[in-house]
């Protein structure tokens, strides 16, 4: 059960990461700088309930508010370029973010204890939900409750204009220039929502595991969370999910006995996906298909009653 | 209306657009023709802001376009099509307006219900111009979709989502057969009775001639003559400029 549980917590906290890439990549950018936000978020709301003894409600909403933050600061230079150039000064971030963190030692005594980032040995003491009585199932209930409300988000996101707009600016740069998008501001705000939606990510994920450090937050990581919404495809947040639950459900724990061999198996996919579907596993054809084969299971279904 | 004054775009050596001036007046069709290469499409990109010029004005009723950027030439009046169709092919027929789309001046909806609401009072707008456009039972198709026309139809009707006042058409007519172009003439015919002003840049004589008032002819960058469609099919330098000089015949012969 606990390691059912545990398999559900990281699938949630995955697909927060590949809903904040998939933000961006509506846009046509491809970020590796999620990883980073997904550090800030996860050491600032452990700093402040480790330290600062805050709420973890507060706490989260904070870090994920400064991932923001810098999502939204780092936006206005790293949109400027676009496709190699983009993933480039993304990872560049990443690794500033996660040097940083390397580095940064902040012990306090708190309660006669020692506590708070202590740069290589990593971030130890964010036992936040057993110091509260928090039990797994209500922490993997927390992670899913916040998956639930950010997808319903970039559902809601697609019935409005906004939705369309980021679709357009992904689709074709010029004709949205020409129909009167402003193109940065319109990157800046994904990259900033993205941005929210990887801290809040990080915030949970620290508070789950108890325990950070820089290892955690390499590229790698920044890789899976863009190759989710690639594999599930652009059309809906489902497929994203979707992704993550055949990434991390049957690749990572399903084949776990086959070791570092997965990492091969994960790229072999991306590479079929890339060359068989480019759209994704769920593109447009396919959602099509499953609506009208809805409409007539019910049409069907009304005819015999 | 627009006044181009001295217009000037280098590439390189290259002088696309080589000291171009001419006046559109409130209301009219005006036609910019010339042979391949001689800086139509690129007078179309300097005006819009794709390109900036190397040198010379873009005046829209006397504000100096050069100052604003692309993005906010659309809300200071300026709309366009492009030669090769570029429509948001993953939305569908109403979202390619919605996103392009201005409500009527003093209509304007707040910041947050512009880009976050679904006022049913705009998409009855909207449909309103796909009925116009011919694509009114085509609303939730994918743009991506449609037959070439409906898509060259459906550019138009997005660049008219903004309401400009001058409105420029990059070679409309590329690709049509004949019944689509004279479709193609009623459309722009019907904009200048709606009060809009077009800048028309064509090759296809057949639209051309049937729908502006005054033509500037372009070769080489530069303008070799303007008049009304008349005067210009009778005028010596364009035939030459098309079809070569009669001496320069005559010396290919030999």
């Amino acid at each position: 059960m606990t390691y059912l549980l545990g398999i559900f917590q990281t699938i949630g906290v995955h697909t927060l990461l590949g809903l904040s890439a998939y933000l961006l990549l509506l846009t046509g950018q491809l970020s590796l700088a999620q990883v980073g936000f997904f550090a800030i978020g996860a050491y600032v709301s452990g700093i402040l309930t480790v330290i600062f003894s805050w709420n973890i409600f507060a706490a989260l909403a904070l870090g994920s508010l400064m991932a923001g933050f810098f999502a939204f600061l780092v936006g206005f230079p790293a949109l400027r370029v676009k496709g190699l150039m983009l993933v480039v000064a993304t990872i560049s971030f990443s690794e500033i973010v996660r040097l940083f963190f390397f580095n940064l030692s902040w012990r306090v005594n708190v309660n006669g204890v020692e506590v708070g980032p202590d740069s290589t040995q990593g971030f130890r003491e964010i036992r936040y939900f057993a110091a509260n009585g928090w039990e797994q199932i209500h922490i993997v209930g927390l992670i899913w409750f916040v998956v639930m409300v950010v997808m319903l988000a970039l559902w809601w996101l697609d019935q409005v204009r906004a939705g369309s707009v980021l679709r357009a600016v992904g689709t074709d740069e010029l004709a949205a220039q020409s129909s009167g998008i402003n193109l940065t501001m319109v990157k800046v705000a994904a990259m900033t929502g993205g941005g929210v939606i990887a801290g809040i990510g990080g915030g949970l994920f620290a508070h789950s595991t108890t325990y950070v450090d820089h290892h955690t937050f390499v590229i790698l990581l920044a890789t899976f969370a863009v190759s989710y919404p690639i594999i599930g495809g652009l059309r809906s947040v489902i497929g994203t999910l979707l992704a993550v639950i055949f990434i991390q459900g049957f690749i990572i724990e399903g084949l776990r006995f086959m070791g570092d061999y997965r990492n091969l198996i994960f790229g072999l996919l991306i590479i079929l996906v890339m060359n068989l579907r480019p759209q994704g596993l769920l593109d447009g054809h396919l959602v099509a298909d499953m609506r009208k084969l809805l409409a007539k299971l019910t049409k069907g279904g009304k005819a015999d009653a | 209306m627009l006044e181009v004054r001295n217009l000037v775009k280098h590439f390189g050596g290259v002088r696309a657009v080589d000291g171009l001036d001419f006046k559109i007046q409130q209301g009219e069709v005006f036609g910019l023709i010339g042979p391949n290469g001689s800086g139509k499409s690129t007078t179309v990109n300097l005006v819009c802001g794709v390109f900036s010029p190397t040198d010379g004005e873009i005046l829209l009723d006397g504000i100096d376009l050069g100052a604003i950027a692309p993005h906010n030439r659309v809300d200071a009046g300026v709309a366009r099509t492009f030669q090769n169709i570029r429509l948001f092919s993953e939305l569908t027929v109403w979202q390619n307006l919605w996103v392009a789309w201005r409500d009527q001046p003093g209509q304007e909806q707040g910041w947050v219900s512009n880009w976050f609401g679904r006022s049913p009072a705009r998409r009855q707008e909207i449909q309103k111009l796909l009925e116009f456009s011919g694509l009114g039972d085509k609303a939730d198709h994918l743009a991506g979709n449609l037959a070439f026309g409906e898509q060259r139809r459906l550019e138009l009707a997005r660049a008219m989502a903004s309401k400009p006042k001058l409105i420029l058409l990059d070679e409309p007519a590329a690709g049509m057969n004949s019944a689509e172009i004279k479709d193609l003439c009623q459309r722009v015919l019907a904009m200048k009775e709606m009060g809009m002003t077009v800048l028309l840049v064509e090759h296809v004589m057949e639209l051309v001639m049937n729908v502006t008032d005054r033509i500037t002819v372009l070769n080489f960058g530069k303008p070799i003559a303007q008049g009304t469609p008349v005067e210009i099919q009778n005028n010596k330098l364009v035939q030459e400029a098309y079809f070569g000089s009669a001496e320069n015949a005559h010396g290919g012969v030999s």
